[in-house]
């Protein structure tokens, strides 16, 4: 069996992130198993702009960014295999891909990196009553016939979902030459970034329907058109609000789902609100020795959160290969009053009080004048002052030392949106 | 006072802008100089990056992804998209390579986002 120190499954923005700053923390035997014909991930078809301000302090495309990091790549000659897919992983580490080139290849690896991002809730997902005529596509799809292969999908379309790639695609498609007749939602706000909806609806008068959804489309071989209603607080449509738009597409961006069935197979604890991984503020799943980063993990709102957490990733797996898990305790960081998830999920309690440490979390629903607090053993350690928390907006809190060293010390810990208006 | 939302970078700051001329605009709620530089835009002359694809032959992809180097005036995209449709460039093609130069009159160049090899 071959045999590699590390083996990162996933060429993406996690990834390749992941991979660079394993090499640099020393790790030279690496291998990246990505199965699409090319780096980049989904990079590749986010032809916008407004990628890595943070990392690299302007403003670029998604292939311009991951460019950036694939030269990295290049320039340390860490060995990647494109077309590659991996179909198992299991608890001991071991890793079985196919690819063209080598057949089916299992790998004995010292740690795995699963960074195999996420993909798109499809139509089956959400139950829409009609035919099933053609013009119907996820988002994420019409993104790349459009934009990799330079077809069109549609004239007339209706956007449902407003997260961010329903968004961007309703500015892509009217650049194409489309009408995007009405972006429809159905919760009461929008889980996209705001400057989308300032730059890509608003821009071009595009209506932002919130509380509504499709309850019916039409349309045999093509699709003709689609109803759409109200919904009440619950969320049921009120059918006699009920409208018939014409259209011919459909673009559906209903929320992206980790894609996490290699790491059920080796035995990872999923998490039923973020649909990743549980893991440990060392990045590592209740899997010893397999690590995860990125969407896979959790779906992030930039990519440039994605790199920073991936290259962690990459460092902490370096430190595993060369000196093992620590023996100890790991506490449950708990979540309440409208928090509703942090990463990592565990704390350990291994006396590491030097390397750094960052709570990202979501919020449930929009908040005003909240601080997001954390505690341990019901004492504040930290606090952050936000004026309006949305469930589209990643919150993050990062540790100074000293509060490391309270929190890796106690024997409970929570994150919490205190005060303000709910 | 209008209320405008950074579009500068993905963190959207909600911006309070008081006065209408370069000269006697206050922004606050900006986390950074570049939304004081939005506000002024888009208060006097509203501008736009705009991203899109050209024809490419000779590449494995039919389309390559460009942008414009610079914002433009927000009354030019649909032109500049125009000329996007009317462009072929031939691969080998490198991030940065100008594939339209002073596109629709506004001084800046459009340029390729992908490298793409020779097929």
């Amino acid at each position: 069996m071959m045999t590699r120190n590390l083996v990162i499954v996933g060429g993406g923005p996690a990834g390749l992130a992941c991979a660079i700053s394993a090499y640099d923390a020393g790790e030279k035997d690496i291998l990246i198993l990505e199965r699409e014909e090319e780096l980049g991930g989904i990079l590749n078809q986010c032809i916008h702009n407004g990628f890595g301000l943070h990392t690299f302090k302007e403003e670029l495309t998604g292939p311009e960014y991951a460019d950036r990091y694939i030269q990295q790549v290049v320039d340390r000659k860490i060995e990647y295999k494109l077309g590659a897919t991996v179909i198992d992983v299991n608890n001991k580490k071991q890793v079985t891909y196919v690819s063209k080139q080598d057949g089916l290849v299992t790998i004995d690896a010292k740690a795995v990196v699963l960074s195999c991002g996420c993909r798109e809730r499809p139509r089956g997902a959400i139950n829409i009553a009609g035919m099933r005529g053609s013009g119907i596509f996820s988002a994420g799809t019409a993104q790349k016939l459009v934009n990799v292969q330079g077809l069109s999908v549609g004239k007339e379309v209706v956007i449902l979902g407003s997260g961010d790639i329903g968004l961007i695609m309703a500015r892509r498609m009217t650049f194409e030459g489309a009408k995007v007749k009405a972006v429809v939602e159905l919760m009461p706000y929008s889980s996209g970034l705001n400057r989308n909806i300032v730059q890509c609806l608003n821009d071009f008068d595009i209506p932002l329907l919130f509380s509504h959804t499709v309850v019916q489309v039409h349309g045999q071989g093509r699709l003709t058109g689609v109803t759409i209603a109200k919904v009440d607080e619950n969320l049921r449509p009120l059918m006699e609000t009920a409208q018939f738009i014409e259209c011919d597409t459909l673009l559906l961006s209903v929320g992206l789902l980790p894609e996490n069935e290699l790491a059920k197979n080796a035995d990872v604890e999923i998490s039923p609100v973020t649909g990743g991984g549980v893991v440990d503020d060392g990045m590592m799943t209740t899997t010893e020795g397999i690590f995860q980063c990125g969407n896979v993990l959790h779906v992030h709102d930039l990519v440039d959160f994605v790199s920073e957490e991936s290259a962690l990733a990459g460092q902490r797996a370096v430190q595993y290969i060369k000196q093992g898990a620590p023996d100890c305790e790991k506490i449950k960081i708990e979540t309440k009053n409208g928090v509703r998830y942090c990463v990592p999920a565990l704390l350990k309690k291994d006396g590491d009080f030097t390397s750094s440490l960052n709570f990202k979390m979501r919020v449930a629903s929009v908040y005003k004048n909240v601080t997001l607090t954390v505690f341990a053993d019901g004492v504040v350690v930290a606090k952050k002052k936000r004026p309006i928390v949305t469930p589209g907006e990643m919150e993050s809190i990062t540790f100074k030392q000293e509060q490391i060293k309270i929190l890796k010390t106690a024997s409970n810990v929570q994150v919490s949106l205190e005060g303000g208006e709910k | 006072m209008r209320e405008l939302i950074c579009i500068s970078c993905p963190m959207g700051c909600h911006l309070k802008v008081e006065g209408d001329t370069l000269e006697n605009i206050v922004v606050t709620g900006n986390g950074c100089i570049r939304g004081v530089i939005y506000a002024k835009n888009e208060i006097t002359a509203p501008k736009r990056m705009v991203c899109g694809t050209v024809k490419i032959e000779g590449a494995t992809q039919p389309v390559v992804s460009v942008k414009t180097k610079e914002p433009i005036p927000k009354e030019k995209i649909f032109d500049c998209l125009e000329q996007f449709n009317q462009t072929t460039i031939f691969a080998p093609v490198n991030v940065g390579d100008v594939a339209i130069s002073n596109v629709c009159g506004t001084g800046v160049d459009v340029v390729v986002t992908k490298g793409l090899a020779k097929k």
